[in-house]
């Protein structure tokens, strides 16, 4: 790897392949991110994406091949760059979350708690303990609808089409309860700061306890499918490994980190929304494979259950919002009848509440990881900065250190492991 | 294998004795320390950042970088924050540390050297508010196109520009249109 | 079998060319594989277990734009992508139709901002377009079955 960069002028004429890439970058900086055998057409260079379909959506990889073992491997993401960030700061705070489920979409309501419990970190409001557990709920059929869809589209990308079908027909039942409480099948916007919008309907239970009579099947019919399959662990087992030490540098969170076997969980470390209350494991692999992830994901889905099948026994009555007129919208027969509720609407809705000048950071352990909110308030009704601390974002860019040395089918594999969304990578 | 945990490697942590601690272990090199909600804020010059930053690593253990990005504060000046959020695993804690760039001045040492994940935050940073790492290895734009014009998330840019749509100039609709470049 | 029993002793059918051509076409369109956001899962979900689109005869989805005559743009579509969309419909063989699926490929929907496109016909002409954000799976199935409508009353001259 000693070798000094061959001049373009003294390279075989097979090396004109290295220009015609249209990477958005120059081939001045390409140079420096291949190897110098792809100067001299030694290794071959293979674009994949932006339309491919085991990239999970606009993924752009540049792939610098020896054979079929990748050299180098050059992420080029931005193709879903939507400029949420941006938008949110012309929008109060009650109008940016709507934006918010558009970043990761498949897990909208980690989105909405992420959002929302910055903004009550930066106002100081105290969420009733009835919404902290419906919250709660939520955000585990979140984690399971997030990774149902990892599950179906990564067997797919690895050649089991069953699996997908599968997951799919299961998903379809959580998208029912996300329907009948904020009317949505995807974009739910039901979390709000002080509490959710309403209160659930009255056939929510059972809604619920059909996911749970129905799922601890259902994941053992995956995993016959999967677990001890030879061909799947052929292809999962010591594929995209990566140590410990490596996944905690490079800041990756969620089951990717926990494959790796390091214990992080943000409900376990910083319990938010009540998380404390209930009783649950974290599953931490120890390889650091596609096989751990893949393992530790499946065990969450069981604690996944276990924590709804407790906040549904404890589940108190009460209200879901608030009472702090400031930054609640009243109920509607009050403002029928009171003066002060209509003004309170009136001004909620054009104006917004205000914020305080300041910065708070609120992280949710979202299906993917740690997804962390960064609200900059300038003491206005409308945030001065929101950043968001994208899971996908942070766990993709170490893909250039796992898949070097990889196969070229590896590669599938590794993208569909450590789960990303694209809309959280460019946002 | 997959082993079930249920504790956390530290119970949730005080942040208390945090400001007085990082007072005196690194009283020259930061300018303030700010708590707000319970949020502990180095403000350091920009001079100090890889030297406070590499002390937080290795000697307060503050092993992750959760996440970097810009704050622009126009108009008042300086304009810029950057802001590091750290974790620290062994201790369970958060920190940020906030470095004030002057508009005239944007430019930074680059962190990638103490955080290797800082990599992509930075070039995010560069192309959306245009702040200068210096030392960065790879500094590109990373999220907008390379013949973008102008950085985008600075207050001075507006959020859209309302096209004319009912304009009956061919040349100029045409001239807008992102026409695929062979 | 089939068509002879249910024809009776009609024996032959007669129609236009370009009627009979309209037919084909409509009944086998093969989409490209070709997702970009939020509306991609929901178009996943339209050709998973409850919605099935296979019903319609739209099940081949295939991943190279050489093979495919639909582009159902899911999702928003940002300037970055703009030229690789227009890219991948010009590789697309005639005839071939465009799908807006949702509100950002229509019209831009909520993000009317810097890395946007406005609306997915700034780019590529298009068939259909299908509103909501994203769309339910049995809207897209609607105007997947609109388009069919139309393909069918395309005259032959039409694509060259």
């Amino acid at each position: 790897m000693e070798q000094t960069l061959i001049q373009v002028e003294d390279a075989p004429s097979n090396q004109v392949r290295l220009e015609d890439v249209q990477l958005d970058i120059t081939f001045e900086q390409l140079k420096r991110l291949v190897s110098p055998r792809a100067l001299t057409g030694e290794t071959m260079l293979l674009n994949m994406g932006p339309q491919h379909p085991s990239t999970h959506g606009v993924l752009r990889l540049l792939l610098e091949l020896d054979g079929e073992t990748i050299v180098n491997c050059i992420p080029d993401i931005g193709y879903l760059h939507t400029g949420i960030e941006k938008t949110a700061e012309s929008k109060t705070y009650l109008k940016a979350i709507p934006l918010t489920d558009r970043t990761d979409y498949l897990a909208p309501m980690s989105n909405n708690l992420a959002f929302c419990g910055a903004v009550e970190k930066l106002v100081g409001i105290e969420v009733p303990l009835r919404a902290q557990y419906l919250r709660v709920i939520l955000m585990e059929l979140t984690r399971m609808n997030s990774h149902l869809v990892w599950l179906g589209t990564h067997a797919l990308d690895i050649g089991a089409m069953s699996v997908f079908l599968y997951c799919m027909r299961e998903r379809e039942m959580i998208l029912d309860i996300y329907e009948a409480v904020s009317g949505a099948r995807m974009m739910s916007s039901y979390i709000r700061p002080g509490g959710l919008w309403r209160d659930v309907p009255a056939h929510f239970p059972q809604l619920v306890q059909r996911v749970l009579d129905v799922f601890p099947a259902r994941l053992l019919e995956y995993e016959k499918l999967l677990k001890e399959n030879p061909m799947w662990k052929e292809r999962t087992v010591g594929v995209g490994k990566i140590s410990a030490e490596d996944a905690i540098a490079w800041g990756m969170t969620g089951p990717c980190l926990r494959g790796s076997g390091v214990n992080y969980d943000v409900r376990k470390a910083q319990p938010y929304s009540s998380y404390d209350h209930f009783e649950f494991s974290v599953p931490v692999g120890s390889a650091g494979d596609v096989y751990d992830r893949y393992l530790c994901r499946m065990e969450e889905f069981h604690q996944s259950l276990k924590i709804i099948r407790q906040a549904m026994a404890k589940l108190p009555p009460g209200p879901v919002m608030t009472d702090d007129r400031k930054v609640a919208p009243p109920p509607k027969h009050e403002i029928a009848y009171s003066m002060e509720s209509l003004i309170h609407h009136f001004k909620l809705w054009t104006e917004g509440f205000k914020a305080p000048e300041g910065e708070v950071y609120f992280a949710v352990e979202s299906g993917k990881g740690e997804y962390g909110v960064l609200l900059s308030g300038d003491g206005s009704s409308k945030p001065r900065r929101v950043h968001f601390r994208a899971p996908s974002f942070h766990n993709l860019q170490p893909i250039s250190q796992i898949s070097k040395g990889a196969l070229l089918a590896d590669i599938v594999a590794i993208i569909g492991s450590i789960d990303i969304v694209l809309g959280d990578v460019d946002r | 294998m997959v082993k079930l945990v249920s504790q956390p490697i530290c119970p949730v942590a005080d942040t208390r004795d945090l400001p007085q601690a990082l007072r005196q272990a690194l009283s020259d090199k930061i300018s303030e320390v700010v708590v707000f909600r319970d949020e502990v804020t180095l403000v350091v010059p920009r001079e100090h950042i890889i030297e406070v930053l590499t002390h937080l690593r290795d000697v307060q253990q503050f092993n992750m970088l959760t996440d970097e990005t810009c704050v622009d504060y126009y108009p008042r000046e300086p304009r810029f924050g950057i802001l590091y959020q750290l974790y620290s695993l062994p201790r369970n804690l958060r920190l940020r540390v906030k470095v004030m760039l002057s508009e005239y001045d944007p430019k930074m040492p680059t962190a990638v050297g103490v955080y290797r994940n800082a990599n992509w935050l930075e070039r995010e940073i560069y192309d959306l508010f245009g702040i200068h790492f210096e030392g960065h290895p790879d500094l590109r734009r990373i999220l907008l196109p390379a013949n973008w014009q102008g950085h985008p998330l600075r207050k001075e840019v507006p959020v859209a520009v309302e096209e004319n749509a009912f304009s009956f100039n061919r040349a100029r609709i045409d001239a807008q249109k992102p026409y695929a470049t062979e | 079998m089939g068509l002879e029993q249910k024809l009776g002793n009609m024996g032959v059918v007669t129609t236009s060319l370009e009627k009979a051509i309209g037919w084909a076409r409509a009944n086998a369109i093969w989409p490209l594989l070709f997702g970009l956001a939020c509306c991609a899962i929901e178009m996943m979900s339209a050709q998973a277990s409850r919605y099935d689109l296979s019903r319609f005869g739209m099940e081949l989805m295939r991943a190279s734009p050489r093979q495919s005559d639909l582009m159902i743009v899911a999702g928003r579509v940002s300037r970055k992508m703009a030229p690789v969309l227009r890219n991948l419909y010009d590789q697309m063989p005639d005839p071939k139709w465009v799908i807006a699926m949702g509100d950002c490929a229509s019209c831009g929907g909520v993000f009317n901002n810097y890395a946007i496109v406005q609306g997915v016909d700034e780019i590529v002409p298009v068939d259909v377009y299908v509103a909501g954000c994203p769309p339910r799976p049995e809207t897209l199935i609607d105007g997947i079955l609109k388009l069919q409508a139309k393909i069918k009353q395309e005259p032959l001259t039409k694509w060259q």
